[in-house]
């Protein structure tokens, strides 16, 4: 079945009203654990994942994915109004939406989040519709050197936008490693830096992380500064919406560029969070009003954003295509495939073309539906604000812990979140970033185990890295964004000598 | 007469149901440990046993599946620690159960577990693209011996069975392969579709997607037997077409991995025994017979001194060839 035939057909099966109805609940609940810091996506996904068993794959895979695209949306949100980013992915959405939200932009900021984020979904979905036969041939050019490049590639070109001093971003990467490699390494088959302790052997999951860093800290430093919570109200009307709506096209090169990233990481498996650092690195580099970045640029909002979503939803394909999950949302979704009996593999678009096109159709309404509401809801969400913060911080916590409670079950969790929250007080006091040590956390053991799966393929020879075209692209591309800090100041050492 | 029957059968009834009030029953809230994260082997494993004990109403209270993947699924058998003597926490898992505490320094040792029930054997095969050159088994294996430490077999995890069997494989004919560890079956699947590997070792259920697509083909399974008929998987072939290694002159008869129940040592005996008849009575439902054909494994219901016999056995050969390979851990 061809692209356009195939799409047809899907709308067929997701266009009915027992459908619709999923993707509004799904969104909904999305939104929830978007807004909700701590519970995002893929804990989202995965406390629904058992209601779906008894349904029908492609109803089960349209709730699922719906619930994303609203978790995305609902993350967004939080990183806004309130500088806490609800998803991993929105980290980056706060350095320039909350400084707007600030300055009394808050509408203006989340119509160019929402508005650009149904941009980069739709994008997302396009490149699928199109490239579904392709990218599997492509994807399947992947191996352990090219994962390490991809996330050599993410590193650097976090490194080169990270604004905070070079040895403080060293640092918290550095933390976050070791963070990472804690519990069993897959490579060696043994333990790491449990230090005897069994509640260490599976690991020390980012989600605890994130929730005490960005919640239980930001929590703490709210408390310092005087008990009130920094959340910016926001009020969305329709006119509102159409004026940020016709500035878009203004920023057409950030959407465009940002959407390529975005393509770029959800197919290879860089994932939604790498993406919108790496897009919103590019934004800052390639902008004319670079200084005014982290202080409300509009750029800053559009670029992270779009993404964010075009990543999220392009994730998809070489989950189904390849049983790879370009995210961790992903990843939880590909576990519902073959527990509703499914196998990913190029082979599903050909047996189920019913669940492949059902589910592309799904991701152009859902994105839409998602859009609609989260623009609709807004103020509601927003409402909480008006609640005194004597309420709203202890209920943020309980939230907060809950959330960590719920990702594994571990009472453990609870006092590592605790421990986290303190850290990113730390952290933010002495100005060190933690975006950074997000990174490490989430793809560091993946790309030390890429790099050491490569260095058993060539017997230990670093050369493996400079073996084909892809993989050698991949590296300069690394290495010309980790020292273009560098060549910028040797350009200008260059034209001051001249002048 | 057959009212005389009728009381007999009443009677029989009432008896049994007597007998069954007499051993243990569960009278709170049932928590089955998954020792993978969802959606692995172990997990599907588990959540087929729970859909048919919830069909077929074989336990009165709730059954609440709870995954505790890490490390390898240490993080699981710990429960056995932890919860020593406890009859409402069920472990199911592979044969990692008794062989992890030999390869990592973990919390629990095997004796912190009381063996219930083996409901499965997942069966391995040779994997290798399918335009590799290679007809048979023996073909693949003589090109290995020719170029040693050339030719890379991937595997999920490290010192788990698919590296075991690649010990055991070279060793039986002296074939060397590179190892190479990934994260996890599917993975290591799409490896060897790109042709980033020269083979691996994965379950039929792991690879059969790839096998109809015509992108990797199997050369032989590590079974005494055949697999069994079924539905053709590509045009021209099915499982059963597919000669055991012995057949094609490899020298291992067989490798297969136990699917396997748990419970914390400590726990009384009675409820050993209740899970073990809730088990048996699971593994004869249609549904059971039709996962087991859709996975492609080889169903056989072990428990008590069957099962201690065949733990007993794999515990040996694949301590032999830790030792040899040097992965035990002091």
């Amino acid at each position: 079945m061809d692209g356009f035939s195939g799409l047809l057909h899907g709308f067929g099966v997701a266009l009915t009203w027992y459908h619709v109805m999923l993707m509004v609940i799904g969104v909904l609940l999305g939104i929830l654990v978007g807004v909700l810091p701590g519970l995002g996506a893929p804990n989202g996904v995965s406390l629904l994942l058992p209601l779906t068993f008894t349904m029908d794959p492609v109803s089960a895979i349209i709730l699922l994915t719906s619930m994303y695209w609203g978790a995305l949306f609902g993350g967004s949100t939080t990183s806004i109004l309130f500088n806490i980013p609800g998803e991993p992915s929105s980290v980056a959405t706060t350095f320039d939406g909350y400084p707007m939200a600030q300055n009394g932009r808050a509408t203006e900021a989340l119509s160019f989040a929402f508005l650009s984020a149904g941009f980069g979904a739709i994008v997302g979905v396009l490149l699928i519709t199109a490239l579904s036969g392709w990218v599997t041939q492509f994807a399947l050019k992947f191996s352990s050197p090219e994962f390490f490049g991809v996330y050599f590639l993410a590193f650097a070109s976090f490194v080169g936008l990270s604004g905070a001093p070079p040895l403080k971003a060293a640092v918290s990467i550095a933390l976050g490693f070791s963070l990472a490699a804690v519990g069993m390494d897959s490579v060696s088959g043994s333990l790491r830096l449990t230090f005897g302790y069994d509640v260490l052997l599976a690991g020390i999951s980012f989600l605890v992380a994130v929730i005490g860093l960005f919640g239980i800290g930001e929590l703490i430093l709210t408390i310092e500064d005087g008990l009130k919570l920094d959340g910016i109200r926001a009020k969305i009307t329709p006119r509102d919406v159409l004026r940020t709506a016709a500035q878009m096209p203004k920023h057409w090169a950030t959407l465009l560029r940002s959407s390529i990233v975005g393509c770029w990481m959800g197919i290879t498996p860089g994932g939604p969070t790498a993406a919108s650092f790496m897009s919103y690195g590019l934004a800052k580099r390639f902008s004319a009003y670079r200084a005014n970045f982290g202080k409300g640029e509009p750029d800053g909002v559009i670029a992270p954003e779009t993404a964010d979503h075009s990543a999220g939803t392009s994730a998809m394909l070489p989950m189904m295509a390849l049983g790879l999950p370009g995210s961790a949302t992903a990843a939880v979704m590909l576990g519902g495939l073959m527990i509703w009996g499914l196998n990913p593999g190029p082979m599903l678009f050909v047996e189920r073309p019913d669940f492949v096109w059902g589910l592309i159709a799904s991701m152009y309404l859902g994105n839409v539906v998602a859009v609609v509401l989260v623009l609709a809801t807004v103020p509601l969400f927003a409402s909480i604000l008006r609640i005194p913060f004597a309420i709203i911080g202890p209920l943020i916590v309980v939230v907060c812990f809950i959330g960590a409670y719920t990702i594994a079950g571990r009472p453990f969790d609870l006092w590592l979140a605790l421990a986290f929250g303190i850290l990113g007080y730390v952290f933010k006091k002495l100005d060190y970033p933690i975006a950074p040590l997000i990174l490490a956390m989430v793809i560091g053991d993946k790309a030390e185990d890429a790099f050491r799966q490569s260095m058993i393929m060539s017997k230990g020879s670093l050369s493996i890295f400079w073996s084909n075209p892809l993989v050698t692209s991949l590296m300069l591309l690394g290495l010309v964004l980790l020292f273009w800090p560098l060549l910028g100041a040797l350009r200008q050492r260059l034209r001051a000598a001249r002048s | 007469m057959a009212r005389k029957f009728g009381m007999a059968l009443g009677f029989l009834a009432a008896g049994m149901a007597g007998a069954a009030a007499q051993g243990w029953q569960p009278t709170k809230p049932i928590e089955f440990v998954v020792t993978s994260s969802p959606g692995g082997g172990t997990d599907n494993f588990t959540r087929m046993i729970q859909s048919i004990i919830l069909k077929y109403k074989l336990i009165d209270q709730p059954i609440v599946v709870s995954n505790k993947g890490g490390g390898s699924g240490a993080e699981g058998y710990l429960v056995s620690k932890t919860s020593a003597g406890d009859p409402y926490k069920v472990i199911f898992g592979t044969n990692n159960a008794y062989l992890l505490p030999y390869v990592a320094k973990l919390g629990y040792k095997f004796s912190d577990l009381t063996p219930v029930a083996a409901l499965a054997l997942d069966e391995f095969l040779l994997w290798v693209k399918a335009d590799a050159p290679y007809k048979t088994a023996k073909d693949y294996v003589e090109a290995v011996k020719a170029k040693p430490e050339t030719y890379k077999m991937g595997g999920s995890q490290s010192k788990d069975t698919d590296q075991t069997l690649t010990s055991i494989l070279s060793t039986a004919t002296g074939a060397k392969f590179i190892y190479v560890p990934f994260q996890g079956g599917g993975a290591v699947g799409t490896q060897l579709a790109g042709g980033h590997i020269n083979s691996h070792t994965n379950n039929p259920n792991e690879s059969i997607g790839q096998w109809k697509a015509g992108q990797v083909r199997p050369l032989c399974v590590f079974s005494p037997t055949r697999l069994p008929a079924g539905p053709k998987v590509t045009e021209t072939q099915g499982w059963a077409d597919i000669p055991t290694c012995k057949e094609s002159g490899i020298p291992v008869e067989r490798f297969q991995m136990p699917r396997t129940v748990w419970l914390p040592a400590g726990t009384p005996a009675g409820a050993v025994q209740f899970y073990e008849g809730i088990l048996k009575k699971v593994s004869e439902t249609p549904e059971w017979q039709e996962y087991i054909t859709r996975t492609v494994q080889t169903g056989q219901f072990l428990s008590g001194d069957s099962l201690k016999a065949f733990v007993a056995n794999d515990d040996k050969l694949s301590r032999e060839v830790f030792e040899r390979e040097g992965w035990i851990v002091k």
